[in-house]
């Protein structure tokens, strides 16, 4: 900025034009992101009237309400299950992504572009299509059957197994995501010199890779808690109603017992439950000396 | 060891690919039947994504959403990246980390913000809130991108210019915006694909009234299956695998997820 200053010749009018997207960008994020989570806060205090909405109120009542045991149960629940997932999922992706740093650029790219599109594939489809695959007439039990290590086919959802094993495939590709950058800065001397010292590439990965890596791959799993907390679909495709996470029942709060305070309350909880985990993170991500910036 | 890394990476492969591969086979089907491997083969059912009426009617509401949604984020995020790139300010890096905290956090935090603000302000149930909020919430990616284009853009190049006596304005039209634009686009091309794939905010704002493809498979998914729902997840899916296999075949793929430079084999 400081190099054009003494050009001054046409100041004030074309500042301000300079200004206009910045303020037009700062208008948008405040008006249809910062004030909805306000007015969802506000709610969140407010008293509920049965048939109508709410009515303006200060009151801790839908706050007090999740201290009953149901949703503290639900709470536990989701949380256990997401860091689950989210563990199971990084355990898989650490050492996929390692390998991957490692491929040919050609590969590297391949396998980006499929992470990318399993990614953003919709919720609603990956439920679907697990639920295809776990079905009694399409599924892989018709493999074992065939190959006769069943009786006869079977359906393996809805269960809970089967619904960890959907929230590991939705969160795989975002900790592949997460960990790529950090693992493809990893100084590749760093192994070949425990290599040239004699250690195996599982000893060196074992005993140099993970050991530097260790901050890098708690964030990398608090971020993919994060992620999987936010799973809505699955719980109800591949869950039974017990399953159902904190997300769900927002929702069903929200929509189907037209409760929008106890839902806002909620909301605001794992929102607070969420910034902590992202603020822990960020706080570890500051002087990760060896994993480079996450 | 090679050998192990390559059948564990094959094998991690495998797990991601199955259940679109039997999601392929049950599209197939020539009876109405949830079957895998496939009886008969038949691509009627891509047909009756385009021909019945409902399903078509979905289609197009979520083409349209995630079209004028991606431009509503670029629009955001190109000035919000641009004012942190020139200015460092406190402000900025605000503004930045605002724009990127919708993506952090579990989605259904940010639908229900908006169910209750478009409840109040008398929006709920309309396709133009749908496209605000999606465009409000998807602006992390193009911001992402287009502050990574901007990073790499040297210095040097808009000194230049300037001393050759361009403005502020020249600058920008002339050098920087030739080399964000392929940024710009990227980050327009996985707004578009997310905006298409998003189910809970479509769904708390408009879903009653405003039937995306997600919406609409998932409704059906309640009542019964039909094989159009898994003919819409293959079409999804090459979808993503097409747009993001352009994004790698003109941009640095690696690159915009972050590795470090271009020196990787």
């Amino acid at each position: 900025m400081s190099a054009v200053e003494n050009h001054s010749s046409v100041p004030e009018r074309i500042f301000s034009a300079k200004l206009l997207p910045p303020a037009y960008a700062s208008l948008m994020l405040g008006v249809f992101f910062l004030i909805p989570l306000g007015i969802m806060l506000a709610v969140s205090f407010f008293h509920r009237v049965e048939g109508a909405f709410y009515e303006p109120a200060f009151e801790f009542a839908n706050y007090a309400r999740f201290l009953d045991a149901f949703f503290i149960k639900i709470l536990a629940f989701s949380i256990g299950l997401s860091i689950s997932a989210a563990v199971i999922a990084v355990m898989i992706a650490f050492p996929f992504t390692y390998s991957l740093t490692r491929a040919s650029r050609s590969t590297q790219v391949f396998a980006l572009v499929f992470l990318l599109a399993v990614l953003s594939l919709s919720e609603v489809i990956i439920g679907f299509s697990w639920s295809t695959l776990l079905s009694r007439t399409a599924g892989i039990s018709n493999l074992f059957a065939a190959l006769g290590l069943l009786e006869r086919s079977a359906a393996y959802y809805p269960s809970l197994p089967a619904l960890l094993l959907g929230l590991v495939y939705l969160s795989f590709p975002y900790t592949v995501l997460v960990l790529y950058p950090a693992l493809s800065r990893l100084d590749p001397e760093l192994s070949e010199a425990a290599q040239m010292m004699g250690a195996s590439p599982v000893r060196t990965f074992f005993t140099v890779v993970v050991p530097v890596m260790k901050r890098t791959i708690i964030s990398t799993i608090i971020l993919a808690f994060v992620f999987t907390l936010g799973a809505y679909i699955l719980p109800q495709t591949l869950g039974k109603p017990p399953h159902w996470t904190l997300s769900v029942h927002i929702t069903d709060q929200a929509i189907f017992e037209a409760n929008l305070p106890f839902a806002a309350a909620m909301a605001i909880l794992l929102l607070l439950v969420s910034l902590l985990m992202v603020a822990i993170t960020l706080l570890m991500g500051k002087d990760d000396a060896a994993g480079g910036k996450a | 060891m090679k050998a192990i890394r390559t059948i564990f990476m094959i094998a991690v492969f495998c797990f991601m690919t199955a259940p679109i591969l039997v999601v392929a086979g049950v599209s197939v089907n020539e009876k109405k039947r949830l079957l895998f491997p496939p009886k008969g083969f038949t691509l009627d059912w891509y047909g009756e994504l385009f021909t019945q009426s409902a399903w078509f009617n979905a289609l197009q509401n979520s083409v349209l959403i995630a079209f004028f949604a991606s431009i509503l984020a670029v629009s955001v995020a190109l000035p919000v990246a641009l004012f942190l790139w020139q200015r460092d300010s406190r402000f900025a890096r605000l503004l930045f980390s605002i724009g990127l905290a919708p993506f952090m956090l579990p989605p259904v935090i940010t639908a229900l913000g908006l169910l209750i603000f478009w409840v109040s302000v008398g929006g709920s149930g309309h396709m133009a809130a749908t496209i605000i909020s999606h465009g409000v919430f998807l602006v992390t990616l193009p911001l992402v991108t287009i502050s990574l284009g901007l990073e790499s853009i040297n210095r040097q190049l808009i000194e230049a210019a300037r001393t050759m006596g361009a403005n502020e304005r020249t600058v920008f039209f002339t050098v920087v915006r030739p080399l964000i634009t392929p940024y710009i686009v990227s980050g327009f091309a996985f707004a578009f694909v997310l905006s298409l794939n998003e189910y809970i905010i479509a769904y708390m704002v408009a879903g009653f009234t405003v039937e995306t493809l997600p919406i609409k498979i998932f409704n059906s998914l309640r009542y019964g299956y039909t094989p159009v729902m898994a003919a819409v997840a293959v079409i999804f899916a090459l979808v993503s695998i097409v747009v993001f296999g352009l994004v790698a075949r003109f941009g640095d793929l690696p690159r915009l997820l972050g590795a470090a430079a271009r020196d990787a084999k």
